[in-house]
């Protein structure tokens, strides 16, 4: 009995060490998931006058993908999101984010692009009210317009596969 | 000639901190100024997580110094300013975490800890205060009458 204690103790504190463990601290939870999404209506990269709403997306499962070229991590994430526009089960929108449209228009023009539209913040005042703060970052937004999920760092294919994919799937299928 | 050397060394970087750390602004009131000071003290940056908005030199962290103070100049309370930042980026950029449910084990664990502490404290000196009980028979008393004798 004397050893019975210290020792549940310990394997208590190890427990939660070990989960802790395989935990991401840069990663945190989005309060905006189950949300209305922030709504924003910017310019879009590289059109005179044209602008990009979020109530254009009412009634559609959509993405939105915020990125810039100062982003090491939107580099190794971009070709995964041209597969994805290519495959057409979702529509991505790009938010550019503090950037210069120079030179996203030439990133755009390089690599590809898979947005339906960029969206631009340049004072990044959007981004705040997305909470963005790790770049680059992806929201699935449902049809009625609630962020139902966050992504934060690259997507990687396995991340599309076995999440984002499924989930828009499940959103799409859903009537309202 | 190295001393004027180091004069202007430890000039130079002075000037150069300065500037670095430099953002005007002007408050309407005094009031005002301790209430912005106080807030991007206890407002966490997430970009850089273990220093506060006031110390983080990351872009964010400057962005959101600005939008405070646009918020503060606006005419906003201290409370709706901390709930514009935990609407956005959850109750982690608190570094003082509110009370709630969910803050509960938190905020009342380590008093827990303490009375838990104290109580075992307790009864484990309580225990060793009790007489020790040591069986004396004749030998054993002879035997420390002799011992003391000797002396």
């Amino acid at each position: 009995m004397k050893y019975v204690i210290p020792l549940l103790v310990f394997a208590a504190i190890s427990a939660f060490l070990f989960v802790g463990l395989d935990k991401d601290p840069t990663i945190v939870p989005s309060p905006l998931i189950d949300k209305p999404a922030p709504e924003f209506s910017l310019p879009v990269l590289g059109s005179e006058g044209g602008s990009f709403s979020t109530a254009d997306m009412k009634g559609k499962v959509w993405l939105l993908n915020i990125w810039a070229t100062w982003c090491v991590g939107c580099r190794v994430e971009h070709p995964v999101l041209v597969d994805l526009a290519r495959r057409n089960l979702v529509e991505i929108v790009g938010l550019n984010y503090k950037d210069q449209d120079q030179l996203a228009i030439q990133w755009l023009t390089e690599l590809g692009d898979p947005y339906i539209a960029t969206a631009v913040d340049h004072e990044g005042r959007t981004g705040i009210d997305w909470g963005f703060y790790g770049a680059p970052e992806t929201f699935v937004i449902d049809k009625s317009g609630i962020v139902r999920y966050k992504h934060i760092g690259p997507v990687a294919p396995a991340d599309l596969q076995n999440t984002i994919l499924p989930l828009v799937a499940e959103l799409q299928g859903s009537s309202s | 000639m190295s001393k004027l050397l180091s004069i202007v060394l430890v000039c130079g970087s002075m000037w150069i901190t300065t500037l670095h750390a430099f953002e005007e602004r002007t408050f309407n009131n005094p009031q005002d100024e301790a209430t912005f000071y106080a807030l991007v003290n206890e407002l966490r940056c997430l970009v850089c997580q273990n220093q506060n908005i006031a110390d983080s030199d990351a872009d964010l962290a400057v962005d959101l110094r600005r939008e405070i103070y646009a918020m503060i100049n606006d005419g906003q309370s201290r409370s709706d300013i901390l709930d514009f930042m935990v609407q956005r980026y959850g109750e982690f950029v608190l570094y003082k975490p509110r009370f709630s449910s969910k803050t509960l084990l938190l905020w009342l664990g380590p008093a827990f800890l303490l009375l838990l502490g104290g109580f075992i404290l307790y009864r484990t000196t309580v225990n060793s205060r009790k007489p020790v009980e040591i069986p004396l028979d004749d030998a054993a008393l002879s035997r420390a009458r002799r011992l003391l004798d000797e002396d």
